[in-house]
């Protein structure tokens, strides 16, 4: 009897199963409640409309320019500022890798993600307000005649977009950075490679799949969108993000599964973009950035 | 294009120094490579000679001095034109391209033919006995073929100077001493000068056919392998060369040396300077051996056996430990009678 429960303990152990697994348990139960349940719950009210078929709130998603226009929106925003944020962020983390006041400057960068992206907009919304010191600044000086509307409309959240994204790409591809082995470059400079070839030819294919990982993260983040194109945007007009109509739908109409579906929605164009971005990065090198036993 | 061609005279460092910050991690480097020449700078770590390899090739800038290319100056040239070719410790290879492209990254930089580069690359693989590994990555060889891609792609642009930073200290000891043979055979199939950068004294004394020792940022001395394996210029690069027995005495010259105090006996050595009333005495543990009428009386503390011979430590009465070596067993408590030639004990200023 003894004898068994020890090799049934032992073939666990073996399969890295003991005692400490139990510990995943609540961190399992808490997705499971979380994000599972109210996921699945989602779904499923989303195949429960109000009126019509179990298909129609996707057809009325589908057949409302007033809805379906929302993911050309969207995308409008996300993918421009994605692409900005992750781009820009590689010649910065390249620079920064060489400073020694490191810790100074991303202190600085993290604290627009500490604030919150309300707090950021209403900064932005006193500071680039036709009455803001920007404009007050540029008119003093005559640099311009007219304010410049840089809030309530497609730049304002493209801003905040940048503010609140780019110290969180910024940390990601830093991270990735200084991963790769500066012998490598050394290397490169060693064999007669300029400072752009050794960039395109070294450092950039061994960031490609870093950059996959950040474009989807920073992707997630740009896509779901909404305190600061309401805040910041015109929420009526070019920036009627697809988060305000499930919103709208869901407060404002009470049509919780027409809410729903939209919801799946945003879900499913996410992860076709996600799936898109690992299916790109399988085809480039994922090994270690650093060679050698050393 | 790289601006050294192949047929240089001579590089040439002149009062080199770098600083890092305040720490004056290289001072008055002066030396001078031949070409042709196998050059091996030796000191135990953080004595700057990795720092003036790293000089030499460009990946440093200097504080102070200059560094000269015959007539031309170097250390203003940035390292992608000077053209030498480098072998780092981790080797850096390009853990995402193949071996092919890592050797043939050098040739494809200077945009040569696809023709050239092919017939080179393999000829640099064949030269490194690598071939039919072409198309693996670096990360599947293993660390001794890691090494050979490492040189295949730094000598195959045809570099007039190979410059090499510790590149067989990550290889267990055997692959150590065969890579050594290889290093070798390949400098003397190119005949490309080549400055090494080891802390093994047994590397160094095996492979270059000058060698520069450097301690604390400072050359001590420059000289061929038998110079500086008999004859250290002070006492620090004696205890680096493997002097193990360091003794301060007292001293007094003789008509032809001077005469020390080991362990109560008096002893007859070789003067290595002005050697005043006290001075430091070193003396090889080979040169030290058990006779039986040896002045140096000792009792053995540990003995190891090492297949040829025994390598022991003795406590003298003065209460100082002596390394020496012997032919015959040795024993834990015995009383030895050590002696060392005259020739091979030296004696320096304290």
């Amino acid at each position: 009897m003894s004898a068994t429960n020890l090799s049934l303990r032992r073939r666990l152990r073996e399969h890295g199963l003991d005692g400490v697994t139990l510990l995943v348990i609540p961190g399992v139960l808490f997705v499971l409640a979380l994000f599972i349940y109210p996921f699945i719950y989602g779904l499923i009210l989303s195949f429960q409309p109000k009126q019509g078929g179990w298909l129609a709130n996707y057809a009325k998603f589908f057949t409302d320019p007033y809805l379906y226009d929302t993911i050309w929106l969207t995308l409008q925003i996300a993918v421009p500022a994605t692409l900005l944020n992750t781009i820009l962020s590689v010649p910065v983390a390249l620079r920064v890798r060489l400073m020694r006041r490191q810790k100074l400057l991303t202190t600085i960068l993290v604290i627009p993600i500490t604030l919150g992206t309300v707090m950021v907009a209403d900064g932005l919304l006193t500071y680039l307000g036709p009455r803001g010191w920007l404009n007050r600044t540029l008119l003093e000086f005559g640099l311009i005649s007219d304010p410049v509307r840089l809030i309530h409309n497609y730049w304002g959240v493209m801003l905040s977009l940048v503010i609140s994204g780019f110290p969180f790409t910024f940390l990601l591809t830093l991270s990735y950075v200084t991963g790769i082995d500066p012998a490598l470059e050394q290397a490169g400079a060693m064999l007669g490679a300029r400072s752009r070839q050794r960039f395109f030819r070294i450092l950039l294919p061994l960031l490609a799949p870093g950059l996959a990982i950040t474009l989807a993260l920073a992707f997630v983040q740009a896509f779901t969108v909404f305190p600061s194109a309401i805040l910041l945007g015109a929420p009526a007009g070019p920036t009627r993000v697809i988060s305000i109509v499930a919103y709208q739908a869901a407060f404002e109409q009470f049509d919780y599964p027409l809410a729903s579906a939209i919801a799946m929605l945003m879900a499913a164009i996410q992860l076709v973009i996600i799936a898109g971005l690992l299916g790109a990065r399988m085809l480039v090198f994922r090994g270690p950035v650093s060679t050698g036993k050393g | 294009m790289p601006i050294a061609s192949r047929d240089f005279r001579e590089l040439r460092l002149e009062d080199v120094s770098r600083d890092f910050g305040q720490h004056r991690a290289l001072r008055d480097v002066n030396l001078t490579v031949k070409r042709g020449e196998f050059v091996a700078l030796l000191g135990p770590s953080g004595c700057g000679k990795s720092t003036t390899l790293n000089c030499i090739a460009g990946l440093l800038q200097l504080t102070g001095g200059s560094i000269w290319l015959d007539s031309q100056r170097l250390d203003e040239v940035g390292p992608e034109d000077r053209g030498f070719g480098m072998v780092f410790q981790n080797y850096a290879l390009f853990p995402h391209l193949t071996v092919r492209r890592n050797v043939a990254f050098g040739l494809v930089t200077q945009r040569r033919p696809k023709a050239e580069i092919e017939r080179r690359v393999d000829e640099a693989l064949a030269l490194v006995r690598l071939n039919g590994q072409d198309e693996k990555l670096p990360g599947q060889l293993s660390g001794g073929q890691q090494q050979r891609v490492a040189i295949a792609r730094a000598i195959v642009v045809g570099p007039p100077l190979v410059l090499m930073d510790e590149p067989l200290s990550n290889l267990d000891a055997k692959l150590r001493l065969e890579m050594r043979a290889e290093i070798r055979r390949i400098h003397t199939m190119l005949g490309c000068s080549t400055i090494y950068v080891t802390h093994d004294q047994e590397e160094a004394l095996s492979l270059a056919d000058r060698i520069m020792v450097m301690i604390d940022g400072q050359p001590r001395q420059i000289g061929t392998p038998e110079d500086l394996y008999a004859r250290p210029a002070s006492a620090d690069v004696a205890e680096f060369m493997g002097y193990r027995n360091l003794l301060t005495s007292p001293a007094q010259m003789t008509v032809d040396g001077a005469a020390v105090t080991v362990s109560g006996a008096r002893v007859l050595g070789t003067a290595m300077g002005t050697v005043g009333a006290r001075a430091t005495v070193a003396i090889r543990p080979d040169d030290l051996q058990p006779t039986a009428d040896g002045p140096i009386a000792a009792t053995v503390e540990i003995a190891e056996y090492h297949g040829r011979d025994f390598y022991a430590v003795a406590r003298g009465t003065g209460g100082e430990d002596l390394y020496f070596r012997s032919d015959r067993r040795v024993a834990a408590g015995e009383v030895v009678h050590l002696a060392a030639s005259p020739a091979r004990v030296l004696v320096y200023p304290a």
